[in-house]
């Protein structure tokens, strides 16, 4: 771990092509402790890539990772998972940790899907195995969460609890958190630092500076742009490029 | 006590069947019954090396196949061919040479027969060192890399994010494959001994909810067809491997009634 600032991961102009084109090039971006990183951008700007590259699966890459954590938790956006293998959620849950049974209780409590503990993972709706994903990842009480389209297929009213519960676990457990999402709304008002992807890094900052790039109005129109502005009103302090925050 | 042929062979089994069981679980779940079939088919190559160098056959049969599953890995990355035809071409192929090899080898008397369908008779004291002794390293082995292995096998892109190196669990059970089918080889007969890794196992899924439920009632299908397979062999004078394979078959479609009782249940 990188004491001095808290560094969890450090992402130096990465870039990775596959067939000879490249998904995503000149990547540059960290995650801290305690803080969440949210990834925007539209279909096919290599916002899973980044994710990937981060975590280490893509493995010719250029640039630099530097990871200073190995306790990572890991929501994937898609997972397909063989029925030839019977596995309950409490299997699913023990995948790649070993953990205390209350630990295990505790994460699924948090997502709301306790009661489904000893049902078969195959036997689940998409927002139910949506959630014990996240309750995996979080159950080991990771130092990293990298979260890509956690909330997919979550109903309307759990997918706002879902966020509130994600910036909530980022405070208590102090982890940092990469974020994937589309949803503008829910997930800027959570956010430190936004980075918006387009195949390359098109504007970074807070997210109410990315709100006012117009490289983001561009990319996302200028509704997207007000959407961000009227949400950011409801904060009582303003953050800084870096993400800390300022006080009005 | 190991003075009877009977005797051997049973002994001999119920090792193949502790290893099978296991094994035989992820091979199903990995989907690599056609992979297991032609590291098997490549171990006719390792017996012929091993009468033409005098080498032991059981170490001979883990050579071969281990470089035939290189050579797979390599072919993969250098060609076009998919998965499955590569597989075949390497199975036939290594069967044919190991064929032709024996053509060559007049001055030695091969009982074909025992080595394709398996001979009981042909256990000696010896081969059950080596299935148990084997059969035990193998299963340490798989017992270390289990985690890695089974989290790959469910999702190979959590088991990398969260460190487990799932990379070297995979390679680590190409060995462990090309291992059982050298310590097993005599008993099932290298056509069969994707039979004996995969039927019980398939009987084994259809009684089971959780991943180590499966692994136990593979493990207890395996021991019921040695069994079953070994005694009817010798009632009936039927070769070994199919008869072992046989009663796997038989156990399997008894589980396909427990299926439809859960069905039934459900409903």
């Amino acid at each position: 771990m990188n004491i001095e600032n808290n560094i969890l991961v450090k992402l130096n102009e990465v870039g990775f092509q596959q067939n000879k084109k490249w998904l995503v090039k000149g990547v540059s971006l960290q995650v801290e402790r305690g803080k969440i990183v949210t990834l925007i951008g539209p279909n096919g700007s290599g916002k899973s890539t980044t994710a990937k590259i981060a975590l280490g699966i893509y493995k010719n890459i250029e640039g630099q990772v530097e990871k200073f954590t190995n306790n990572i938790g890991y929501v994937p956006q898609k997972i397909s998972i063989d029925w030839t293998l019977p596995l309950r959620v409490k299997d699913f849950m023990l995948l790649t940790d070993v953990l205390k049974d209350d630990a295990l209780d505790e994460a699924l409590t948090l997502t709301g899907v306790k009661h489904l503990k000893d049902k078969n993972l195959g036997n689940l709706s998409g927002g139910e195995f949506q959630r014990v994903l996240l309750a995996r990842a979080i159950s080991k009480k990771p130092e990293l969460l990298v979260l890509d389209e956690p909330v997919q297929g979550v109903d309307f009213t759990g997918e706002i609890a879902l966020y509130e519960l994600i910036k909530k676990i980022s405070e208590k457990i102090n982890c940092g958190i990469l974020l994937i999402s589309h949803d503008l709304h829910t997930v800027m008002t959570a956010t430190d630092h936004v980075v918006c992807l387009n195949g390359h890094v098109c504007c970074s900052g807070s997210p109410k500076d990315v709100a006012r790039n117009n490289e983001y109005k561009a990319l996302f129109g200028e509704q997207a742009s007000q959407t961000l502005s009227v949400y950011e009103h409801k904060h009582d302090h303003e953050h800084s490029n870096d993400g800390e925050i300022k006080k009005n | 006590m190991f003075d009877d042929f009977f005797i051997r062979a049973l002994v001999a089994g119920i090792g193949i069947a502790f290893v099978t069981g296991p094994l035989g679980c992820f091979v199903v779940w990995r989907r690599l019954s056609y992979f297991g079939d032609t590291l098997a088919h490549s171990a006719l190559l390792g017996v012929t090396i091993a009468y033409t160098l005098e080498f032991n056959i059981a170490v001979s049969i883990f050579i071969t196949s281990s470089i035939i599953a290189l050579i797979l890995v390599k072919l993969e990355k250098k060609t076009n061919l998919p998965g499955d035809a590569l597989l075949g071409l390497l199975a036939h192929s290594s069967l044919a040479v190991g064929l032709v090899a024996i053509g060559f080898l007049t001055f030695i008397r091969f009982d074909i027969m025992g080595l394709l369908f398996g001979d009981i008779l042909a256990v000696t004291t010896d081969d059950l060192l080596t299935i148990w002794i084997g059969g035990a390293l193998i299963l340490l082995v798989l017992k270390l890399i289990w985690k890695p292995l089974f989290a790959s096998t469910v999702n190979y892109e959590l088991a990398e994010a969260e460190g487990l190196n799932p990379d070297r669990a995979k390679a680590i059970f190409t060995i462990l494959m090309a291992a059982i089918i050298a310590i097993s080889i005599k008993m099932v007969g290298l056509l069969l001994i994707t039979g004996m890794l995969i039927i019980p196992t398939a009987m084994a899924r259809n009684l089971s909810d959780n991943p180590q439920k499966m692994v136990i009632f593979s493990i207890i299908g395996g021991l019921l067809s040695v069994f079953i397979g070994l005694f009817s062999s010798l009632e009936f004078n039927t070769p070994s491997g199919p008869s072992i394979v046989a009663a796997a078959l038989v156990l399997f479609i008894f589980s396909l009634f427990k299926i439809k009782q859960t069905i039934q249940l459900k409903n």
